[in-house]
């Protein structure tokens, strides 16, 4: 068990950026999830590491999705998902974490269909600056501006502010996800595929986003289009069936440089 | 139009359609007569009820106690009980209730502890007034010594309407999208917080349906009432909960069948008052309803 200063010091501690160690963000050592007894994911090793756009592509039902939940120790409110293996966040195991409202709230997260909580577009965007007990309007005034600014949201929506996020169009309100999250401001922001509801343009707009995101945080992006892996990431991982078959380059796995042809299978559509 | 005879042709009814269509009809006729005999009972009673009571409604009826033995004067002491026991029932019902429905929607995991708690709600949903009334004579009026008063009366009358309350409560806590919910925690809310901020203020007008709804109820109710805290007469008008007081569906009661010489507007116009509550908290809970629901958020 690690004691709570231990744990604080391990999650915000100065890191070398010279150590090579210390430019992994998030490494994942033999992960199993299970539901009951259907397997989700089996035995999966991969590592993230800073300021990379990390995507991961595959056929629906390839436990993407589980894969995102057990970093964000969604297992907890879950009965039902057990996860094994390790999950090494910043060197911590998350699971001796003890408190993992602030685990949560250093991960962005942004679902395939667009949540926005029904509240203003403001509140949106305040509320985790809030439950981290910012109270002040001007401040969190900036910190709305500068979050709905980075999502490329803030022209669209400065002048009606206090109605309805969800009352946003799709696209609108995808962005105002990604404005909610960086209000966290997240060391890993995680996209579950989340150009599903979204109109082309904004999809490319989003896209934009992540990469000017890029040089402040570790990306994990679960797409669907292997176009836009291979647009974004820097490194892909290929799930199939709850395996993690391939991870490599971006640019190896789609120009045929691949150590499994179920890979370029998937990738040039033959399949999934 | 190439050939018309054979177009018809193939579109002609046959002896199977003819019957069919015949069965059809009786059926949808036979089941809206069925609903439709549903509203026979309402204006039937609502009609008698103001023939024969309206004449007697007045202010003074309102607002004076009864006099001569009953059989005259008004009824304020019963309605003004009424209140009071109703008042109290809910100060007692809805922190409570609320709280388990919380419980239950929010926090409770799939176990046999659950399972229990929700059998029980069933459980006491399913049992009858007079038997909750006994159970209130033991446990308020005798072990827990508050004696026959509003206080006992009211608890009683909160047991009994608990699970209504909850299982309300639940429902529109449950109409809350779990998306919600799963983008608060995913943020690293709390499940408080997440309830606090997200659950909570959209469940209200649900909640707010299911009081009224228990108000309603809970003014008719007589049984539970009467061993506990409500009185066949009582002169002055009660003070505290510890007082016993009179109240207008034990009134209804006594003036129809313990009192000689009533006349006969009396008992009716007690009832057009006590149904005209009821039905007032009720269509101020469809009002309410359809306001909140006009503001929904998603």
């Amino acid at each position: 068990m690690v004691s709570a200063v231990q744990e604080m010091d391990q999650l915000t501690r100065v890191q070398n950026p010279a150590d090579p160690a210390n430019r992994v963000k998030l490494e994942v050592r033999d992960v199993a999830i299970r539901y009951g007894s259907s397997i989700a994911i089996s035995e999966i090793n991969l590592e993230v590491r800073k300021n990379e756009i990390f995507g991961i592509i595959g056929p629906s039902n390839a436990g993407k999705t589980s894969f995102l939940k057990a970093i964000n120790r969604m297992n907890d409110f879950d009965s039902g998902m057990s996860v094994e293996g390790e999950i090494l966040f910043d060197g911590t195991d998350i699971r001796d974490v003890r408190n993992v409202y602030a685990l949560r709230n250093r991960i962005g997260v942004v679902f395939p269909l667009p949540v926005g909580l029904p509240l203003t577009v403001y509140e949106n965007v305040a509320f985790v600056p809030r439950l981290r007990g910012i109270g002040d309007k001007a401040e969190l005034d900036v910190i709305v501006e500068r979050c709905l600014t980075r999502a490329a949201l803030w022209d669209e929506v400065k002048d009606r502010l206090n109605s309805l996020g969800s009352l946003l169009s799709g696209g609108q309100q995808q962005r105002l996800t990604i404005a909610r999250a960086l209000s966290q401001e997240p060391e890993l922001l995680m996209l579950d595929e989340f150009s599903i509801a979204v109109d082309p343009v904004t999809t490319m707009r989003i896209e934009d986003v992540l990469k000017e995101l890029k040089p402040e945080m570790s990306i994990i992006l679960v797409t669907n289009l292997v176009q836009q892996a291979r647009r974004l990431a820097d490194r892909t991982a290929f799930f199939l069936d709850g395996e993690c078959v391939e991870i490599g380059e971006t640019d190896d796995l789609f120009s045929g440089r691949v150590k499994d042809a179920r890979t370029t299978d998937y990738i040039e559509g033959r399949f999934g | 139009m190439a050939n018309p005879g054979i177009a018809d042709n193939q579109f002609l009814e046959t002896e199977l359609n003819v019957s069919a269509k015949r069965t059809e009809t009786l059926f949808r006729i036979l089941f809206m007569v069925m609903a439709g005999l549903l509203i026979l009972p309402v204006l039937i009673i609502l009609t008698t009820l103001l023939v024969k009571g309206s004449s007697i409604i007045s202010f003074d009826f309102l607002f004076t106690s009864p006099t001569d033995g009953m059989t005259a004067g008004g009824i304020f002491p019963a309605l003004l009980g009424t209140v009071w026991l109703v008042g109290v029932a809910l100060i007692i019902s809805v922190p409570v209730g609320v709280a388990a429905a919380v419980y239950l929607s929010e926090y409770a995991p799939d176990n046999w502890f659950t399972r229990a708690i929700n059998l029980a709600i069933i459980n006491l949903a399913g049992v009858p007034s007079i038997v909750h009334a006994l159970f209130g004579v033991g446990a308020f009026v005798i072990f827990f010594g508050f004696g026959t008063s509003i206080l006992a009366a009211s608890m009683t009358l909160a047991v009994m309407t608990l699970p209504v309350v909850i299982v309300a409560t639940r429902e529109s806590l449950q109409a809350v999208p779990q998306a919600f919910r799963e983008a608060c925690w995913n943020m690293g809310a709390t499940r408080w917080q997440t309830i606090r901020r997200v659950v909570l203020p959209n469940s209200v007008s649900g909640i707010l349906t299911g009081v009224i709804l228990e108000v309603s109820r809970t003014t008719g109710e007589t049984a539970p009432i009467m061993f506990t805290g409500a009185a066949f007469f009582i002169p002055v008008l009660p003070e505290s909960v510890f007082d016993q007081t009179m109240a207008l569906s034990l009134h209804l009661f006594v003036v129809s069948t313990q009192v000689p010489n009533v006349p006969e507007a009396l008992p009716y116009g007690v009832a057009l008052v006590l149904i005209s509550m009821v039905l007032l908290m009720n269509s101020a809970s469809i009002a309410l309803r359809m306001h909140l629901r006009g503001k929904k958020k998603w």
